[in-house]
Parts: C-alpha cells; sequence; structure tokens
C-alpha cells in the first residue's frame, strides 16, 4: 500500500527501520525538519490521516495506506492556511527552522488547545524567540502591545533626533523578507538540496572516541571497507599535518593550533577518530561499527582546578609554547591574564563591609535548531563548495584553505538558511571532513550531525569558576573588586582566550573602582570542548559580579540598583577593566544605562501596584517574594578588526540588489539590511533584495557573531547604498541638465527640479553609457561604540517544594536607535528565554570518566512554552554616533543580565545566595533547607 | 531516527517468533525515540487487533497497545458511563505528566511506557497507584500474571524474560472505585516528573500511597484502617520503605529533594484522604494553589 503524501501517492516504499521523517524528505519534502531526531521537539511534525504525529519516532511502514500532510500540503489552493498567514503577520518565527512543526501542530488546535498554550504547545521546542511571537501567532490575535512597542521606540529614536519612522525604512516594523519561504516550509536550510542537484552524494559518519584520553595505536579499515556501501575511511593518516583551531575569529592568531582534522591522540570522549564514507547513512554507521581501533590509554583530568596541579596529564604537552600559541602547554593553561589597578588591598582596607564569595557557571549548549551540518562537492571548474551551516563562511572559507593549503579562490562557502547559531556556528565542526572527503572521492559528501553529537562532540559555553572578592563603604562606593577566573576550555582551546578576556572586559569596565584585580586562566581538561556562546565570557562574570554587587547593597544596607546608579560609568568615565588605559576605539557612541536603570525601577514598581491592586500580592504562607536587578554593558563590535563588504546595485526593473556577506540565522540582519539600504535610497526595504552569505558575492566578511550583523555588515551596506544613491544623483542630473543637488530620490524615481525620471529610466541611461549603477561599501568594525542591557524580576519562591514562579520579567535595552523595533524585540524575548534556561534548567553534565550523560533533549531541559513568562521590553531613547544610522548591536547583549537578576530576585525574597548556576527547584530548596528556611509542617 | 540495522518488521503477536536482536514494536515512539545499532528485527504488534480498552464490573482492562490518546479520552467515554469510579480522575492527570505531549500520545501506548521502566513513566504511576495486574504472554503459549508495582524493578528494568510480551494490564474495580489523590513535582513547568505520588483510600478504610518517579521503582505504603498513620508514622513509614538509594538521582531532581517531596506529598495525601484538609498540586491544574504556569498577567511593553 502506497503512502500518499500531500494528495499523491508515493511509488517509493519505506525501508523497514525508517522513521517518517526521513522517508518523508527522501522524497523531497524538506519543510520536515529534524531537530532531535527523538520525539522531544517537534521540528518534524506531520499529520498522518489527520492526526499529528512526530515523524522522527512514526514507525515510515506504519504510513502504508495512509495519507500523510507535510507543511508543504498544509495551504490548499494556492491561499496559504490560516496559521501561516498568522505567523506570518505576527512574524512567529526567526530561524524558522521549528517553524513548520510549529504550525502543523497548531493547525489542529480547537479553541480549548489555543487557550492553554503552555499544555498544548509542550512539543514544540523554540530556540530562537521565546514563544511571545508565537502565541500571538498561534492566537491570531494581533497583540495591540505589539504596535505600543513598536510606536513607543519609533518615538524614542524620534526624540533622539533621528530620522522619522517611514515606511520600509529605518524604524519600522519591516517583516522578514524569508517569511513566506519560512511558513511554506520552502526555505532551503543547509542540507535542503534536491538529490538531483547532488548527483553521487556520499554520506560521512564519524567513529568518535569512547575514551577521554588515548593514543591511537593502529586502526584496522578493512572490515569497514568490507561493508556493503562503504566508499572510504579517513583517518590521521589521511588529514593534514597543519594544525588549526576550529573557533573562526578575522586573525586565527586568536586562537591556539591545536587540533587536527583528524589526531592521532584523542583528548576527550567524543573526539573524531576516522570517518566513513558511504553511499547511504546506514552503511556509514556499520562501517564505523566494523573499525577496529587500538588504543593506548593516557592519563585524564576533568577539573581545570585538577589540570593546573603539578601532577596532572598535559593534553597538549608536545606542543610548542609559541608556534601553537598556547600558554603554559605543560601545565594545560592556554591562556592567562594577571593585571591590578590601583591596589585592592587599599581598596578592602577602605571597605565597610566586604562580599567574598565563589561563583560557578556550568557548562550549557546552545541547541540551535539545526544541527551542524555541511555538504561539499567539486565545481565543474573543479573548486571546492562548501554548502554549511554556518555564521562564518569567510573565515571557513579561509581556515579551509590554510588546513589543505589552497588558495581561497579555490574555495566557495555558501549559507543556505541557517538554523539558529548563538555562537555555536562560529566553529569549523564539520566543512573540513566533508572537504577532505569530496577532494579525495571527487563525489558530493554530506555530514549531518545528530543531537546526541551536538551534545557530546560539539562546543558548549565555557564553564567559569569565580573566587570573587568586592568591597563597598558605608558611604556607597565599590572600593574594590577582585576576581580569581578559571574557565574550562575543554580538551582544545578554541575560543578560550576571546572568551576570557571578554569575559573580564566590559563585565568589570562598567563600574568605577579604583582598585581591581583580575587573575584569570583558561584551562585544557579531558572534556568536550567549549567555545563561543552568546555573550561570549560576559554572561558568566556578570553572573558573579552583579551578584557581588547585590550582596554589597545588602550588606551596607542600600538599595541595589541605587548602589549601581552610584557606582556605574557615566557617559565620558573611562571605562577600565584590566589595563590601566581605556580601550583606544572603544566610544561612548551614545549613553543609555541610566535610562535602562530608571525604565526597569518604574516597570518593576508599577508591577508590583498592579499585584497589589489585583489582590494577588500574598500568594500565601509557603511563598516569599522578591525583587532583583543586574545590569551589563557590551562593546558593540568585537575587538582587533571585523570587516565587512556590502554591495548595493540599482536592477533593471527598478528595484536594488544587495549582497552582503553577513550571515542569516534568525538574527534578522537581512531585514536589517533591507530597511538601512531603503533608508539610504529613499525606498522600501521590499525593494531592496537581499543576497548573503556566500563567498562569491563579496570580498570578505568577518561573519555574524559578536553582534556584528547590523553594527558592522550594516554600516557598509548603508555606505553602499548612500554612495549608489549618489550615482543614481549624478546619472539623474547628467540625463536631465538639473544639478545634482537639484536630484532628490524618492521611491522609484529621481524628481529632478519638478521632472521626475523612473529608476528604469535611469538604469536604462546608465547602461547606454557603459555604466554600472552599482556601489560597494566597506567597514572595518572601528570604532566601536557600548551597548547595555538591565533586567529586572520579581518572583515568588516556595520555601516548601522549592518551585519558583516568575511574577514579572522586565528588560530595558540601549540599543540606539532601534532599525526594527519588532525583531529587536523578538531578540531581547529570546535572548531572556535562553537565558532563564541556562538560570533555571540547563547543565551538560559530564560524569567522573569524561562521559557526557545529558545527551538527549529529555535530560537536556530547553525552556519550553510553559517555562517563559511574557517579559515586558523598553529601549532607552539614544541615538549612536558610531553605529549605522544611530543603531547599536543588540543580540548576544540581552542573555547576559538575565541569570543574576534573577538570583538578586531569589536572594531578595529569601535571603540565601545562591552562586552557582542553574538554580533549580531542587537546589533552591536544598539551600533553604540549609538555611533553616523550610517551614516545618 | 532510524535504526539502519532493522532488516525487517514482522507482524505478529507469538512470543515465539521471537529471537535474538529483535524488539516489540508497539507505539514505536520509544524505540524510534533512541534509536538502536544491535536490533535486527522490529516484531511489529500494529496489527494485533486487540481492543484497546474492555470494562466490565471487575474493571478495565488496557490492551498493552492502547494509545495515551485512548487513554485520555477514556474517562468521558460511553465504555465507563455511570461507572462511579473515582479513580478515574487519575487518567488525565497522570497523562498530562509525560514530558511528551498529546500529539506523541497518538502513538505511544501504555504497554510500551510499562517496558520502558523509567521511574518517571506516568503509566507505571497510573497502574502501580491502582494496584493493576500486567498479564505477560511468554513463548510456548504460557502466560503470568504481576502485580505492575513489582513489574518494574529498577531504572530501566523490569521482570520481562527475553521474548516475554507485555498482552494487557487490568485495572481492578476495587481500586477504580477508591477515593484516590495525586500529587506531583518537577523541576520545570510540566516537566518530567520528579516526584509522583498517588493515594487511594479503599472501600475497606485502608490507605494506600504509591511512591513514583522519586525513586528508582514503585514503593507502595500500606495502611490497615485500624492503623491509619499520623504525620509522625507515615513519615517514618516512608523512611522505613525507601532508604536513600532507592531514591532517584538524575538531572530530573536532587535526590534530597525528591525524598523531602516524597515525605511532603505523602503528609498532603495523608491528610487529605483522612478530610484533615483538602489542598491540590500539579502544575497544570488551577486550583487553591494558584495560576497553572509562570506568566506576568500584566501585558508586555506597556508604557
Amino acid at each position: 500500500m502506497a503512502i500518499e503524501i500531500n494528495g499523491t501517492a508515493t511509488p517509493a516504499t519505506p525501508r523497514p527501520g525508517q522513521c517518517l521523517r526521513t522517508f518523508l524528505r527522501e522524497q523531497g519534502n524538506f519543510g520536515v525538519k529534524k531537530g532531535c531526531d527523538g520525539g522531544d521537539c517537534g521540528a518534524c511534525t506531520v499529520h498522518v490521516d489527520g492526526t499529528p504525529v512526530h515523524s522522527c519516532i512514526y514507525p515510515a511502514v506504519r504510513a502504508e495506506g495512509k495519507a500523510v500532510t507535510t507543511i508543504e500540503g498544509l495551504a490548499q489552493g494556492g491561499a496559504l492556511h490560516p496559521v501561516q498567514e498568522q505567523f506570518l503577520a505576527e512574524q512567529g518565527f526567526q530561524c524558522g527552522f521549528c517553524t513548520a512543526g510549529m504550525m502543523m501542530t497548531a493547525a489542529t488546535f480547537d479553541d480549548e488547545q489555543k487557550a492553554n498554550l503552555p499544555r498544548s504547545l509542550k512539543g514544540n521546542l523554540c530556540r530562537c524567540t521565546g514563544y511571545r511571537s508565537i502565541a500571538d501567532a498561534v492566537c491570531g490575535t494581533r497583540d495591540k502591545h505589539n504596535h505600543d512597542a513598536g510606536a513607543a521606540a519609533g518615538a524614542a529614536a524620534g526624540a533622539a533626533g533621528a530620522t522619522a519612522s517611514r515606511a520600509g525604512q529605518l524604524g519600522d516594523n519591516v517583516p522578514a523578507p524569508a517569511g513566506t519561504a519560512v511558513v511554506t516550509g520552502t526555505a532551503r536550510y543547509t542540507l535542503d538540496v534536491p538529490a538531483e542537484e547532488l548527483q553521487g552524494l556520499l554520506h560521512l559518519k564519524l567513529l568518535r572516541s569512547p575514551h577521554a584520553h588515548a593514543r591511537i595505536v593502529a586502526i584496522d579499515k578493512n572490515a569497514a571497507l568490507q561493508v556493503p556501501g562503504v566508499v572510504a575511511v579517513f583517518t590521521h593518516e589521511d588529514a593534514p599535518a597543519q594544525f588549526f583551531s576550529t573557533a573562526q575569529h578575522e586573525l586565527y592568531t586568536d586562537d591556539p593550533d591545536d587540533t587536527r582534522v583528524l589526531d592521532d591522540v584523542v583528548r576527550f570522549i567524543g573526539q573524531r577518530v576516522a570517518a566513513v564514507v558511504a553511499e547511504s547513512v546506514g552503511a556509514a554507521e556499520a562501517g564505523t561499527r566494523a573499525l577496529q581501533v587500538e588504543y593506548e590509554l593516557l592519563d585524564t583530568v576533568f577539573s581545570p582546578q585538577d589540570a593546573m596541579l603539578p601532577s596532572a596529564p598535559a593534553l597538549h604537552g608536545d606542543k610548542d609554547a609559541v608556534k601553537a600559541r598556547i600558554s603554559r602547554p605543560r601545565q594545560n593553561v592556554v591562556v592567562e591574564l594577571h593585571s591590578e589597578l590601583g591596589s585592592v588591598a587599599d581598596g578592602f582596607a577602605a571597605a565597610n563591609f566586604i562580599h567574598e564569595h565563589t561563583y560557578r557557571t556550568q557548562r550549557v549548549q546552545h541547541v540551535a535548531m539545526e544541527t551542524h551540518s555541511s555538504i561539499a562537492w567539486l565545481d565543474e571548474e573543479d573548486r571546492l563548495v562548501v554548502r554549511s551551516s554556518s555564521q562564518v563562511p569567510f573565515l571557513v572559507r579561509r581556515t579551509l584553505g590554510r588546513v589543505f593549503d589552497l588558495h581561497e579562490d579555490r574555495i566557495r562557502v555558501v549559507a543556505g538558511r541557517v538554523g539558529g547559531g548563538f555562537g555555536g556556528k562560529q566553529e569549523m565542526l564539520t566543512e573540513d571532513l566533508v572537504a577532505l572527503a569530496a577532494m579525495a572521492l571527487r563525489r558530493p559528501v554530506q555530514l549531518e550531525f545528530t543531537r546526541t553529537e551536538q551534545f557530546t562532540a560539539a562546543t558548549t559555553r565555557h564553564p567559569f569558576t569565580i573566587k570573587l572578592k568586592a568591597g563597598a563603604s558605608k558611604d556607597g562606593l565599590l572600593t574594590a573588586l577582585q576576581l580569581d577566573v578559571v574557565t574550562n576550555t575543554g580538551a582544545y582551546g578554541n575560543h578560550a582566550s576571546g572568551v576570557m578576556f571578554h569575559g573580564c572586559g566590559e563585565s568589570l569596565a562598567v563600574y568605577k573602582c579604583d582598585n581591581k584585580k583580575v587573575d584569570a586562566h583558561a584551562v585544557y581538561t579531558n572534556t568536550v570542548p567549549a567555545g563561543a556562546f552568546r555573550g561570549y565570557g560576559l554572561s558568566q562574570t556578570i553572573f558573579a559580579i552583579e551578584s557581588a554587587i547585590d550582596e554589597l547593597a545588602v550588606g551596607i544596607g542600600m538599595d541595589p540598583l541605587e548602589f549601581r546608579l552610584r557606582n556605574m560609568v557615566r557617559e565620558g568615565d573611562d571605562m577600565l577593566s584590566t589595563t590601566p588605559e581605556p580601550e583606544e576605539d572603544v566610544h561612548y557612541g551614545s549613553y543609555g544605562l541610566d535610562q535602562c536603570i530608571s525604565l526597569v525601577r518604574d516597570a518593576l514598581d508599577r508591577g508590583k501596584q498592579r499585584y497589589r491592586d489585583a489582590g494577588l500580592d500574598d500568594l500565601g504562607p509557603d511563598w516569599a517574594t522578591g525583587e532583583g536587578s543586574a545590569l551589563s554593558m557590551i562593546d558593540t563590535v568585537p575587538p582587533r578588526g571585523h570587516f565587512a563588504h556590502s554591495r548595493v546595485s540599482l536592477l533593471p526593473d527598478g528595484t536594488f540588489g544587495a549582497d552582503v556577506g553577513t550571515a542569516e540565522f534568525g538574527n534578522g540582519t537581512t531585514t536589517v539590511h533591507a530597511q538601512l539600504a531603503a533608508t539610504a535610497l529613499s525606498t522600501t526595504a521590499g525593494k531592496v533584495a537581499v543576497r548573503q552569505s556566500d563567498t562569491d558575492l563579496v570580498e570578505h566578511d568577518t561573519g555574524a557573531f559578536g553582534s556584528a550583523g547590523t553594527v558592522v555588515a550594516g554600516k557598509a551596506t548603508l555606505l553602499a547604498a548612500t554612495e549608489l544613491a549618489s550615482r543614481i544623483r549624478t546619472v539623474a542630473a547628467a540625463l536631465t541638465g538639473v544639478a545634482e543637488s537639484g536630484c532628490v530620490l524618492d521611491d522609484g524615481g529621481v524628481d529632478c527640479a519638478g521632472r521626475r525620471v523612473p529608476l528604469t529610466d535611469i538604469h536604462d541611461a546608465a547602461r547606454h553609457q557603459g555604466v554600472q549603477l552599482a556601489a560597494e561599501g566597506n567597514w572595518d568594525g572601528t570604532p566601536r561604540s557600548v551597548a547595555f542591557n538591565v533586567h529586572g524580576f520579581r518572583v515568588a519562591v516556595n520555601t516548601g517544594t522549592g518551585e519558583l514562579r516568575i511574577l514579572q520579567s522586565v528588560q530595558a535595552a540601549d540599543a540606539g536607535v532601534v532599525v526594527n523595533p519588532r525583531q529587536c524585540r523578538g531578540q531581547i524575548e529570546g535572548g531572556i528565554a535562553q537565558a532563564l534556561g541556562a538560570a533555571l534548567y540547563e547543565e551538560l553534565c559530564v560524569d567522573d570518566a569524561g562521559r557526557v550523560t545529558t545527551d538527549i533533549l529529555r535530560q537536556y531541559h530547553i525552556p519550553s512554552f510553559a517555562d517563559v513568562p511574557r517579559s515586558e521590553v523598553y529601549f532607552a531613547s539614544t541615538n549612536d554616533q558610531v553605529g549605522p544610522l544611530g543603531a547599536k548591536s543588540m543580540s548576544e547583549s540581552p542573555f547576559n543580565p538575565v541569570a543574576p537578576a534573577l538570583a538578586n530576585a531569589i536572594r531578595n525574597a529569601t535571603g540565601v545566595r545562591f552562586g552557582e548556576l542553574p538554580i533549580g527547584r531542587d537546589k533552591i530548596y536544598v539551600g533553604l533547607k540549609e538555611a533553616g528556611l523550610v517551614p516545618l509542617r | 531516527m532510524d535504526m539502519n540495522t532493522i532488516e525487517a518488521v514482522v507482524p505478529t503477536t507469538d512470543p515465539a517468533e521471537w529471537r535474538d536482536g529483535d524488539a516489540w514494536l508497539a507505539g514505536g515512539t520509544v524505540l524510534f525515540s533512541y534509536g538502536s545499532t544491535v536490533l535486527k528485527r522490529l516484531l511489529d504488534l500494529g496489527e494485533a487487533g486487540w481492543p484497546a480498552v474492555t470494562v466490565d464490573d471487575a474493571g478495565i482492562e488496557l490492551a498493552a497497545t492502547c494509545t495515551v490518546a485512548e487513554l485520555y479520552a477514556l474517562p468521558a467515554s460511553e465504555a465507563v458511563a455511570g461507572r462511579k469510579w473515582p479513580g478515574l480522575d487519575l487518567f488525565r492527570p497522570c497523562c498530562d505528566s509525560f514530558v511528551a505531549s498529546f500529539k506523541v500520545w497518538n502513538m505511544s501506548t501504555v504497554g510500551g511506557n510499562l517496558c520502558t521502566s523509567l521511574p518517571a513513566g506516568p503509566m507505571i504511576s497510573l497502574c502501580a497507584g491502582l494496584d493493576a495486574t500486567a498479564t505477560i504472554l511468554a513463548p510456548g503459549g504460557s502466560s503470568r500474571t504481576v502485580p505492575v508495582a513489582a513489574f518494574v524493578t529498577g531504572d530501566g528494568q523490569n521482570g520481562l524474560a527475553p521474548g516475554e510480551l507485555l498482552r494487557s494490564i487490568h485495572l481492578p474495580a476495587s481500586s477504580l472505585s477508591s477515593k484516590v489523590a495525586f500529587r506531583r513535582l518537577s523541576l520545570s513547568n510540566l516537566g518530567r516528573s520528579g516526584v509522583l505520588l498517588i493515594g487511594r483510600r479503599d472501600a475497606d478504610g485502608g490507605l494506600v500511597i504509591t511512591v513514583t518517579a522519586a525513586t528508582k521503582r514503585p514503593v507502595q505504603l500500606r495502611f490497615a484502617a485500624a492503623v491509619m498513620p499520623g504525620p509522625a508514622a507515615l513519615a517514618a513509614a516512608v523512611g522505613r520503605a525507601i532508604p536513600a538509594e532507592l531514591y532517584h538521582n538524575d538531572i530530573h531532581g536532587l535526590p534530597e529533594w525528591r525524598r523531602d517531596m516524597t515525605l511532603r506529598l505523602a503528609e498532603e495525601i495523608r491528610a487529605e484522604l483522612l478530610e484533615e484538609r483538602l489542598t491540590v498540586s500539579g502544575d497544570f491544574w488551577t486550583g487553591p494553589s494558584g495560576p497553572p504556569h509562570a506568566t506576568s498577567p500584566q501585558p508586555s511593553a506597556q508604557p
């Protein structure tokens, strides 16, 4: 019996152990996504005979004789399904990877299910949005507060003297250009390439190390090569000798050269041992199982504190410190920092209250819904092409060139739509392997990580241990701040340096304090490597410092926000962390921290009053309530150069094309670029078609990290568009004889002293003169400005069970002029949700043998709809002198103040300081019990 | 996920067909979720044709292949109309205790949950709490019956021998007729159960409290009508029945929290069933404990 897919019986029959998800994708239904492949995330939701199911856990043979509907079949007769219309209208997505499953689920809801979305949507996980926009989309009631937020931000921008918001331009809630593709399931992510475009596609699977530290003595490939379908096996003997780092930065020298494509020493459980390439995934898997590997076991060390002991095994002890750029390879120290400004001894002597505590942050994983994946092939010119789920295609090209000794013009790296990043895709974790195999076999090769590989063998946030000591005088001055920071970088040093230094940067610099001391070490251990993660070190140190600031305020009897107001930097103050002079290129392009504090304080006050007025302020004897806040600062651009090139051109039909280097993974920069160009060209975003993330499009782009998509790449696009506008006026002037100053662009033409010349005529005139109306813009990422976020919570804690309820969540952001308020609000809401996960639930656990035990989503709980409160979001009214049209960065930073604000609110409610993340209900209970606060019954 | 080592799907309900490398396929939601690199065949119960639910005066017989969706629908169905069985009130809270959503309930089965034998398996909670018995078919045509509370023997462990097949679960009318109480706590809203207790006051006045999720396997406390415990006696009984090492230790709750919450919820159930006081918990319920979810009641972005 045939399986019917979207009304058509398919001639194909499934394999015995196949799940419906892969069967549907094999038939070309790429809207069916793999988020987890274990039934947890719902991205693969389809209907079987009208019933919604998770196709990844549905035996495909069970669908025989049944009718399957995928997202591609949801729209009927050319009209979108109402749910699709609503997701489009409310922009209920960011990266869009979960969206098809979300809509296929919501399309089945009755009113009762819509009224209880926490329950109805618990089988659909979204990592980007924080669910607010999804709720609005599912319920289809256009939330008027959306417009309030937009209006407020628009007014703010106006008050700051920027261009008033015009439709399709700066300050407008322009929808994402990819919206229709996302809601119809036709947006092409990394692996959504039709089979006919990749004839002879091979699949690569990895044998991964079962040992935390071992030397590979021998690998016997023979049995593996006998497995039907296996084409090749690659081991360290086939890998280039060049060491590199999976971390991708503008300067590769920012990271140690400690990694090989395939190494003869494995340093964590899960490290690549060998790659098997086969005609099918199943054959490749069978090939990995057939490999015989002889290991010589080496001593292991799992904690960074132990790893610094003289007796510890040195993970990279064989490497040359200078050549590999490792601070002390024999002691496992990748990088270290020792600094003192002023004298903390004097500062503590002057203090009336001293707080000392060891703060700890855990390993967390990005859990982008699209796992790491890439496909490599050789094009007709024999050039290596890699299609990858990457935030940094240009840097991957550069690294592939370095590793394989290829000139960059022999490599093209492209990214399709990327299903979430959060820093995890600022690494090269798959591309080198498919490149190696594709060049050797001269056939297309694909590698797709499983969700378990994401947890066990990709990267995580760096765990920090922060011994903190801080002092305050009774009149409210921060007299000394001392940090001893140890970060666990795992088996490899990717991002170890950047994360450690950045962590010890803005977190300290935001406070005026004469005496600051930092000792920091990033240390190797035999565990899964840490890497770039949203916040890039700041979320960890800000958790410690903002917790400490709260304790100091309590200690001297001052309101914590008042204490912050007394000690935080004000516009013009030197921003100092670990060097006596401020960073040369960091300026107050604008300053809105004071506004953010006021916005949060006022909102918390109003919230308290609302609860009181509603008679909800007394939750009963078991409940303790409290408030807490935290602030954060971030440089708007990463240091030491972040480059972007853009090219904007006038197209024959009078619309515009913008080619940009930066990647789109739900961060919304495509929309921002279109709006910035539209503003410069006096048109609307809808008339600017953005192409991106292809190394063939523009010269170079450092990539989409450090929230650089708007402030660096956007600046390049704005410069290009401004130059193009000028050139268009020149052509118009020549055409009409009107002085250039009298030629003014409008939407679709140029007004030349009353005579309007359509842009199509301008294009034709230029072409006849042999002139192409296009302009390039580039920006090098300097000077930089600072952006601010302040978060506030009101919480209730059940002292009998440890249950935590968030009564109110407020964030104020200083993003400069907000280019797209709805999108920016979405970035903030998503950052809050991800931070709540890291604050309350998420922990990648590594056992005593170095093995990751939380390797599926049921063991690693990311926030579901039920976990995320609706947050109030406010924007400060500032206009940045550095960023494009007054804008600042706002993607990473909303994450940073959330965990300490929550810990401070719990402290305020209960009197107990929780200095270790995550703060689970069980840990709250145990903490309260130890403090003698659990009521006796 | 794909199980690429599977060579055949064999429709059968006969344990004699079972051989090494086989697995019984009911809903498939667990098998296909974890995957396997060793299984060779799936013995497909999908065409077994077993009636999902059979109701008579003796109680309710659930086929192992009864889906969670079918179980959820049961309390409101014709099949139990007119039955005065307070125990039916446990069915929906137990279904809602799945961390998986209603979509997975369309496929996953009561029997599958029992055979997976996780501490937090909510069908184990329900069936053990109601003193249900499981009928197991063995190769050779024999069958045996065991209490569900004893069927699950540890975290992911049960009393099934290789090839044995869970056929059905019987929920006795006597338990269904009892007054019942339900308590559950999780580390996240609507998350996996960290502690789940079901209480029953039987017609004979006896009190039964069944602890699941907190412990590696179900633990039952039984008190005859003549010896109804007070708070101290109950706590002592819990202490005797559950040694420290029996509390489950994983990411879903520290053992110390699970122990103290077991004591707390057991006492709440005792008090409720003995009508000393009434409280309700369970974060998907609205009740005296307040709104079910952590949500700011005020609108967002209000100026």
